[in-house]
């Protein structure tokens, strides 16, 4: 599988301050990338940036080796991509008129662009709005314009910024179906931005973490969950418990950490003294009505349940065991150990479970 | 009151009779603003467009200058205007003092500036975000353009229709660089304002609904193609 896009050494500037700062970056042939991070912390940059619709301060951009706007202008190399942004961005005019537009400007014939016209107007179910002006089209429906007319140029690279951000969930998940069998029909690479993990573990191969302008993180989604980078990485992947503490002792395979006077068991090495932090994903703290004795858990904490917040299928307990731990449980765990804030509860987690984020 | 009545009548009388010279006036008024606004349009437009989408060192005083520009006062164009065509002025030897270009070239200067003020705010009203899409679209320079022009074709319809509004309704500027001279450079406003001077009021008013009349007629058909653009 080669390269089809590489990007050396980015760097942008707005206003004199930089908002981008990308020191390699590649993209394999049929790959599907998702650039995740908060809003601002250059996601979008980075796609203009490659689309090279801004203006880097330096770097360069190549797509199948060669550098974008070296040779020929950047708007030929751009015919061999496509773009949806958030905002479905149409044109005021018909939706077909949309769709055929960038073939136009490929100078595709009339009759192989009513072809791709209408098949992507079928293949986004919007074929019965092909001559309605695009203004007067709903939120969903312009998305699903703004993706036909990206399908119908049969990009070798496909950039979605936000593609969904904007559409309510039950739109959002029939345009993202839709999306996806149209992707299985089509060979290009994809690079898509989003601040939505979800998004980006169900439709990614590869998955890059953003902060700051810089790429923070890349791995295979489950590699990235399993192993945030930082404090940063696992507060965006939704660990909600984040921890420091001092190692207390060493033993072979794992150490203590004290945390705010309590212990805790980690598996792995680390030099007595040293400050750590740490993570613990919340399906791995199990709650129990006493201590669990015959499970191989080696952290066991007896604390208080400070908040239950319902978290759509299932209840986010946030429990104060000296230090706070945030656990999901099913409603009907709730309903059978009978838990209410203020309550008496008991934490118990595995060392292998702990994830040691950086070590000091 | 009577005045007025009389107006109407007069004007009535004058639209029935088709009178010969009013016709001819009012063509050369059409023909005259006409060319100023196509011309201005074709100019103002580029402006506006290139001023809205690059960036360059006294981009801002520019714009002043144009934004001052959409208010011209029409007597101190025709004086500039006198001044430079003057015989003895910078372009005395092209001979167009008291001619009808004379006049094109007053109104010009005076529609330019609106077409091209209102242009620059309605390519710079497109979002970034589209411009944006039409690039990644793979449009070249043209194109792009094209897209944008279209785009922001309300209200650079809308900037026309200002512009052509300036240029036929100005009598200052005509009246300085055309002299209106009957049956040559005599014009809509140009003539109201002879016929008022000589207490003509009859004629006057009639020339003025005749005026409006023109205005209203040419500015419904630009606003019927706007409103069914924008439908």
């Amino acid at each position: 599988m080669g390269r089809i896009l590489e990007a050396h050494g980015l760097r942008a500037d707005r206003r004199a301050m930089p908002v981008l700062r990308v020191g390699e970056f590649y993209l394999d042939e049929g790959e599907f990338l998702s650039l995740v991070g908060p809003n601002g912390s250059g996601k979008t940059t980075l796609i203009l940036a490659l689309l090279r619709l801004i203006p880097l301060r330096e770097g360069t951009v190549l797509f199948r080796g060669k550098e974008i706007g070296r040779i020929s202008p950047a708007h030929r190399y751009r015919r061999s991509f496509a773009a949806v942004f958030q905002d479905a961005l149409l044109l005021n005019t018909t939706v077909y008129e949309n769709v055929a537009e960038g073939l136009r400007i490929r100078r595709t014939g009339r009759r192989e662009t009513d072809l791709a016209v209408m098949k992507n107007l079928e293949r986004f179910g919007i074929s019965h709005l092909k001559s309605r002006n695009a203004a007067r089209l709903s939120g969903g429906e312009s998305q699903r314009v703004s993706l036909a007319r990206a399908f119908a140029l049969s990009p070798e690279i496909l950039f979605l910024d936000e593609p969904f951000a904007a559409l309510d969930a039950p739109t959002k998940e029939t345009v993202i179906r839709d999306f996806e069998t149209a992707l299985k029909e089509s060979p290009a690479a994809v690079i898509m931005a989003t601040h939505d993990m979800g998004e980006a573990l169900r439709l990614s191969r590869r998955v890059a973490v953003m902060r700051e302008g810089s790429i923070l993180q890349t791995g295979v989604p489950e590699e990235l969950m399993r192993r945030p980078a930082d404090e940063f990485a696992a507060a965006f992947f939704g660990y909600e418990t984040i921890l420091s503490g001092i190692v207390s002792g060493t033993f072979d395979g794992s150490f203590t950490v004290s945390v705010n006077g309590r212990t805790v068991e980690i598996a792995g090495e680390a030099g007595a003294g040293s400050l750590v932090t740490f993570s613990i994903s919340p399906e791995n703290i199990m709650l129990s009505g006493g201590p669990v004795g015959t499970v191989s858990a080696r952290n066991t904490f007896q604390g208080r349940i400070e908040r239950i917040i319902l978290a759509g299928f299932y209840y986010r307990v946030r429990v104060d065991c000296g230090f706070p731990l945030v656990s999901y449980i099913t409603g009907h765990s709730m309903e059978l150990m009978k838990l209410r804030e203020g309550g008496e509860i008991y934490a118990t987690f595995k060392s292998t479970a702990v994830h040691v984020l950086q070590v000091r | 009151m009577d005045l007025m009545a009389n107006g109407f009548a007069e004007a009535l009388r004058l639209f029935a009779s088709a009178d010969r010279e009013i016709v001819d006036i009012t063509i050369l008024s059409l023909k005259v603003s006409g060319g100023a606004t196509l011309i201005s349009a074709v100019f103002g437009v580029a402006a506006g467009a290139a001023l809205a989408l690059n960036s360059f060192p006294g981009k801002r005083v520019i714009v002043g200058i144009v934004n001052t520009g959409m208010g011209l006062p029409p007597v101190v164009v025709g004086l500039w205007v006198t001044l430079f065509i003057w015989r003895s002025g910078p372009a005395g030897q092209l001979g167009l003092l008291y001619t009808p270009t004379a006049i094109v070239v007053a109104q010009v200067i005076i529609a330019l500036p609106i077409i091209t003020g209102i242009s620059l705010a309605a390519i710079q009203n497109i979002p970034e975000k589209l411009r944006f899409q039409i690039l990644a679209l793979g449009a070249g320079r043209v194109r792009y353009l094209m897209l944008l022009v279209r785009e922001a074709r309300l209200p650079l319809l809308a900037g026309i229709m200002a512009g052509f509004g300036g240029a036929l309704s100005e009598v200052g500027a005509s009246i300085m660089v055309g002299g209106n001279i009957r049956g040559y450079t005599r014009v809509l406003t140009t003539a109201t304002v002879m016929e008022t001077g000589r207490g003509n009021f009859e004629t006057a008013i009639a020339l003025g609904l005749i005026l409006l009349t023109v205005a209203f007629v040419i500015n419904y058909g630009l606003t019927a193609i706007q409103q069914r653009i924008r439908s």
